[in-house]
């Protein structure tokens, strides 16, 4: 059955290793939904979220072969459950739109905050989950969206060890 | 002192006691050349005529020698004439370390004269691969490459180092690689797994042991005899794993897959635990994998952790080196003996042998059969000599007739299936053991594809004893086209040019024979050869390979004609 796996992987800061991960997905026919890389808590090692539609048997495989690459320390895959997950989303509308429409408690009851007021545009931000984003977007674009942008998940899961546990594990 | 990192790539390479090279210069690649100009007394380079050649020998180097084949190649095309090799490589788990050159690191990415992304295109096929762009990192890429390449699960490496790298001026300094912390090789072994595969195993009656090439590669062939003859189980092999048991032991059952024995596919859906060690359940020998050993237990050992559970679910994985494993697990499970398990081996065996066997080897028809040449071969050669095939039906027959008997004596392409490998990988195979028999058992087809190494067995003296199987046909896609496409031969029947006068060209004594009765003496010519020779053998045309398990069958479907 399809779900929706949230994949942590830990590797070391080196020139092509998302590539690595990625011909993984490709080779398998396999789309990531989200993708997303940044620097964890331990300084050198790159964190990734990648969000995957697909069954338990094949998560498991994809997530045995991303831990084979050299130069990945850890992968680990969760359910949507297991793990607490956002995104951002920026929304560029026209200042004008904003100014003259009810943008404005639009804004207020989605909790989402304005990063920016140009004389020509307003940038709205909003973190939240997919569906809450888009329930935004909608509501926004009766006005006119001009420009609406998702950062893809990141995702903290609920029962792990510490990285710095593991990294100390393989170290040893 | 400072060298340059060209000289940096020849005394890493030293340290890695690296004697012999594979490979082809070019522009990118000269610095290197130039600094292995000084070094031509203790590393031996052999000049292939392709950079397919370089890896397909630096594979059949590794696979006989068990050390890290080594090849160089220049920018541009020459590496990418590697990638069939890294990709094979990379399937059958041979470790090599190839060394390309690149443009100047200001020309990555502007589409320089024979610019590529090496790194890119590679990267699939590689276990491990990076860009050198600074001297005083080569070294330390060198050192990793070799240690990756040779450890776990082995594997091609490749190692890209542009032409401003190699003429960079550093201080050298070598340090061996041991340990990378996000590379773990080693599995700890779980003793709780191996005992409970020692449970089943000591309650099974129908036990069943498949080994592969992890035996070679852990060399655990003594641990392997010791552990089947302790439990009396009958053991199978799969293509890589050929002579990792010995052919003429009395608990060796035979060849799994498509074209393997008779009983060890049929029985492989009768047994009740099945040991499976240093293999990976190719569908080459599984067949139909819903119908595949349903009624038994697994046991799975390997060293590579993505293998378990990847094909068949194991009722015990055991992440583990197969000889640590093997001496662990001996320890655990009691002396026994299964007289009727083996004995059902030997009924079905007697039935392919009326059936199928002794028609093969003693054919009834005029013309020569392939496997009647491979027969009488193994004889001559008593099981000893190296054999190195290429892809297809004389791949198949060889493996089915040839008793190896040897160590490390098998190399074939098997998960890649690279037509072309044949030849180079014979080459590798003798400059790794000069003081054994070589024979390249290659069928026409084949033997076209890297039939320009020839020239590599001119120039570099490689005494290799090369026995075309000619039957005028690209015969395995052949037999397909007869059994599975209405016998619509398309494009299969191949007309080709005189082997032997091309053979006396490159200075390759070489002898053609179409009768019976000129075999023996043919063999014994070939064999005892001074140098090269080349025989080519006519056969029969239109044969076939049985028995088979046709594509959607199970194993115990398996047909004897």
């Amino acid at each position: 059955m399809e779900t929706v796996y949230n994949i942590s992987v830990f590797t070391e800061n080196s020139i092509g290793i998302l590539n690595r991960i990625t011909i993984i997905f490709t080779r398998r026919h396999l789309n990531i939904e989200s993708i997303t890389a940044s620097e964890s808590e331990v300084k050198g090692v790159y964190r990734y979220t990648i969000v995957l539609k697909t069954d338990l048997d094949q998560v498991k495989k994809v997530v045995t072969q991303i831990e084979k690459q050299v130069e990945v320390l850890k992968a680990f895959f969760h359910s949507d459950d297991q793990v607490v997950h956002q995104e951002i989303a920026l929304y560029k509308i026209a200042t004008e739109s904003f100014v003259n429409g009810s943008t404005e408690k639009i804004v207020r009851e989605h909790h989402a905050r304005i990063l920016t007021v140009d004389k020509e545009f307003t940038i709205i931000e909003k973190t939240g989950q997919p569906e809450e984003l888009q329930e935004l977007f909608n509501e926004l674009d009766t006005y006119g969206v001009l420009e609406f942008v998702r950062s893809g998940r990141v995702a903290i899961s609920k029962p792990m060890k510490t990285l710095e546990t593991y990294l100390k594990e393989l170290e040893a | 002192m400072k060298i340059r990192g060209a000289e940096a790539v020849m005394q890493s390479l030293v340290q890695e006691k690296v004697e012999t090279i594979f490979g082809y210069p070019g522009g990118a690649i000269m610095p290197i050349y130039d600094a292995l100009y000084d070094f031509r007394d203790s590393v031996n380079h052999v000049l292939v005529r392709h950079e397919q050649g370089a890896i397909h020998a630096a594979q059949g180097f590794a696979r006989t020698s068990g050390k890290v084949g080594v090849c160089f190649a220049t920018s541009g095309p020459g590496a990418t004439n590697l990638i069939t090799g890294l990709a094979d490589a990379m399937i059958d788990s041979t470790p090599v370390v190839c060394i390309t050159g690149q443009v100047a690191s200001h020309l990555l990415g502007t589409d320089a004269f024979q610019e590529t992304d090496v790194i890119g295109i590679s990267m699939p096929v590689t276990k491990w691969n990076i860009q050198v762009t600074r001297a005083e990192d080569i070294s330390g890429a060198i050192a990793r490459a070799f240690y990756i390449a040779r450890s776990g699960r082995p594997g091609p490496v490749l190692v890209d180092i542009t032409k401003d790298a190699q003429f960079g001026m550093v201080d050298f300094s070598y340090e061996p690689c041991t340990k990378i912390r996000s590379y773990q090789p080693t599995p700890v072994l779980d003793e709780q797994s191996l005992q409970e595969a020692a449970v089943l195993i000591n309650q099974a009656k129908k036990p069943y042991i498949l080994v592969g090439q992890g035996i070679f590669l852990s060399n655990a062939e003594k641990e392997i005899l010791d552990f089947a003859e302790k439990t009396g189980i009958p053991v199978a092999s799969t293509l890589l794993g050929l002579g990792s048991f010995p052919s003429d032991h009395p608990l060796y059952v035979g060849y799994l897959g498509m074209h393997g024995n008779y009983a060890p596919n049929v029985l492989t859906n009768e047994c009740d635990v099945l040991i499976a060690i240093g293999m990976r359940f190719d569908d080459r020998v599984t067949g139909d994998v819903s119908r595949y050993a349903k009624q038994a237990k697994v046991i799975h050992i390997d060293i590579d952790k993505a293998e378990l559970n990847k094909i068949i679910k194991a009722e015990v994985a055991i992440h583990a080196d197969a000889k640590d494993a093997l001496l662990k697990l001996s320890a655990l499970v009691n002396q026994n003996e299964h007289p009727q398990w083996l004995q059902q081996f030997r009924d079905l065996e007697a039935v392919e042998k009326s059936e199928v066997v002794d028609e093969a080897v003693h054919p009834s028809s005029d013309q020569l059969k392939m496997a009647e040449v491979v027969n009488l071969l193994s004889e001559k050669t008593d099981g000893k000599a190296i054999i190195v095939t290429d892809v297809g039906q004389h791949q198949m027959i060889s493996s089915r007739y040839y008793k190896y008997r040897g160590h490390r004596n098998n190399v074939t392409s098997g998960g890649l299936g690279t037509m072309g490998f044949g030849l180079p990988a014979a080459i590798g195979a003798k400059l790794g053991n000069p003081e054994q028999t070589v024979v390249a058992i290659i069928g026409d087809g084949g033997f076209q594809m890297t039939i320009q190494e020839l020239g590599t067995i001119l120039q570099s003296k490689v005494d290799i004893k090369i026995l075309i199987l000619n039957n005028n046909f690209l015969g395995m896609v052949r037999q397909w086209q007869q059994l599975f496409f209405d016998r619509r031969y398309s494009f299969t029947e191949i007309v080709n040019p005189n082997f032997t006068a091309i053979a006396k060209g490159y200075s390759i004594d070489a002898l053609k024979i179409e009768e019976r009765n000129q075999l023996d003496d043919a063999l014994t010519t070939m064999l005892n050869s001074k140098g090269a020779f080349l025989l080519e053998v006519v056969v029969e045309q239109e044969e076939n390979v049985f028995p088979m398990v046709e594509t959607g069958a199970s194993v115990s479907e398996i047909r004897l004609n």
